[in-house]
């Protein structure tokens, strides 16, 4: 039997990083935001993962005390008005997303990347979901398979976004430092 | 005995508690949105707030596009100028009829004692993106009602008739296109003046004109325009080009199949159709026994 090592299956080594301030999260989300409205072209517009859903899941996975339902569930109006969907449709699927998240959040960090990725696309998957249901039931048609490929595209950008978010808490080298 | 955590670890209310309480308070939004539709205020406050937010990150994009603008070719422009002179040329004769032909409408309608048509204002938006909402079939152009546009006004491009604006926001509105699922445009037939209504279908950028008889004068290439009594839509623009007619005598209608005839799906310039129409009072009162509208009905009968 293969001992459990560093590699992409097996908990990535625990990093120690300077505490976030709540400034830095406001941030990032925000960012995420203007991520999430950003225009694209075509074909990219289709493949856009939910960038704000990814931040969600990044700090109630790691931060669960920091990042609470208000803020999600506002971000989820924001979203809304700015698609133009229905009013509450994404702040509904924010809230079954950090329901999730919260539920889930002692696994996750147990885990190794590859499987970290496994269980972001289940929960982006879940609240993709949710809001296909409502349209559904408020009368629109199924758009065609291309509507889940946000949620593959936003398990796929997650390794990468892991690190993005913590490159500003690495702790700084010490110039001091011998 | 009951275990609960000590009072210095203060948690809140369980996740279940607050999953519930936020989720029904979207069920509430989502009902009222959906089935009542009281909450414009409340997304024009959103908006406002987003709406900067939105700019902003458009910014870099607009950037890059007019710095592309900048380095085009003098053989492009040369092309062009060739091509709008040319063009321009082609109008000139048109234009030239058709002055005579308008004064000889103006002078008939006048003559006929018609109500002579309300010139309608247009406004020029620009599209900014198609709607992000994968369910429906939207744009959003740059114009809100600080420019005047309103709800329910008609949007059409150089090539006919784009779709009707359905949400305003104070510098956006959202125009919801023809081929949007259950969007209805009244059109005539332009060959045989038959009128009808569109509806779009939703999932593959066609419209269908329902409710016409199995044997009714409508062949394949047929332009549809709008038929204007709706007083919504100027008569006269295209529509859609009938593509496909099924005829089948079990059943009472036939099914025809159209595409449209503007660039719905192409971005750039379109003009919103500002000023509504002024139709006749309605002939039929309202309620019962006011006298005025009688008198109305008397103006209106020659």
């Amino acid at each position: 039997m293969r001992l459990p090592s560093a590699s992409a299956g097996a908990a990535p080594p625990q990093e120690i990083l300077r505490p976030v301030r709540t400034s830095y999260i406001a941030i990032t989300l925000l960012v995420a935001l203007a991520l999430n409205v950003l225009i694209l072209p075509g074909f990219l517009q289709i493949l856009r993962p939910d960038f704000i859903a990814l931040t969600l899941i990044y700090w109630v996975v790691y931060h669960p005390r920091r990042v609470g339902f208000l803020p999600a569930w506002l971000l989820g109006l924001a979203m809304d008005v700015a698609d133009g969907s229905l009013f509450g449709q994404h702040a509904f699927a924010y809230a079954v997303l950090m329901y999730l998240s919260i539920l889930l959040h002692r696994r996750i960090v147990m885990f190794g990347m590859r499987h970290q990725v496994l269980h972001v696309v289940a929960i982006l998957g879940v609240a993709q979901l949710v809001m296909l249901v409502i349209r559904l039931m408020a009368g629109a048609d199924f758009p065609n398979v291309l509507y889940f490929a946000p949620s593959i595209v936003g398990a796929l950008a997650w390794p990468p976004l892991f690190n993005l978010i913590r490159v500003p808490l690495r702790p700084r080298a010490d110039p001091d430092a011998v | 005995m009951e275990y609960s955590p000590p009072p210095f670890f203060k948690r809140g209310p369980s996740l279940l508690t607050r999953f519930a309480f936020f989720s029904l308070l979207s069920v509430v939004l989502l009902v009222s949105d959906a089935r009542l539709s009281y909450l414009y205020v409340l997304r024009q406050v959103v908006a406002v707030v987003v709406y900067p937010m939105q700019r902003l990150s458009a910014m870099p994009g607009e950037l890059l596009a007019r710095v592309g603008d900048f380095f085009v070719t003098a053989t492009q422009l040369q092309r062009d100028n060739e091509q709008l002179k040319r063009q321009s040329l082609l109008d000139a004769a048109s234009l030239q009829t058709q002055q005579a032909l308008t004064n000889e409408n103006l002078h008939l309608r006048q003559l006929l004692a018609m109500r002579e048509r309300v010139s309608r204002e247009f406004i020029a938006a620009d599209i900014l993106y198609g709607a992000r909402d994968p369910f429906t079939r939207r744009v959003v152009v740059d114009k809100g009602f600080q420019n005047g546009v309103k709800a329910g006004s008609a949007v059409v491009d150089h090539a006919g008739v784009i779709g009707q604006v359905t949400r305003v926001f104070p510098w956006l509105s959202e125009v919801t296109l023809v081929t949007d699922k259950e969007q209805a445009v009244p059109i005539q037939v332009q060959r045989s003046g038959l009128r009808g209504v569109t509806f779009g279908i939703g999932y593959d950028g066609t419209l269908e004109l329902r409710f016409m008889p199995v044997n009714a004068d409508i062949q394949n290439g047929d332009l549809l325009v709008t038929s204007g009594i709706d007083g919504t839509y100027p008569s006269g623009l295209p529509v859609a080009i009938v593509t496909n007619i099924e005829r089948n005598a079990a059943y009472a209608f036939a099914r025809i199949t159209c595409t449209p005839a503007a660039g719905v799906n192409s971005y750039g310039q379109v003009l919103i159709v500002l000023s509504e129409e002024k139709l006749p009072e309605n002939p039929i009162p309202a309620d019962e026994g006011n006298a005025k509208p009688k008198k109305a009905r008397k103006g209106a009968t020659p």
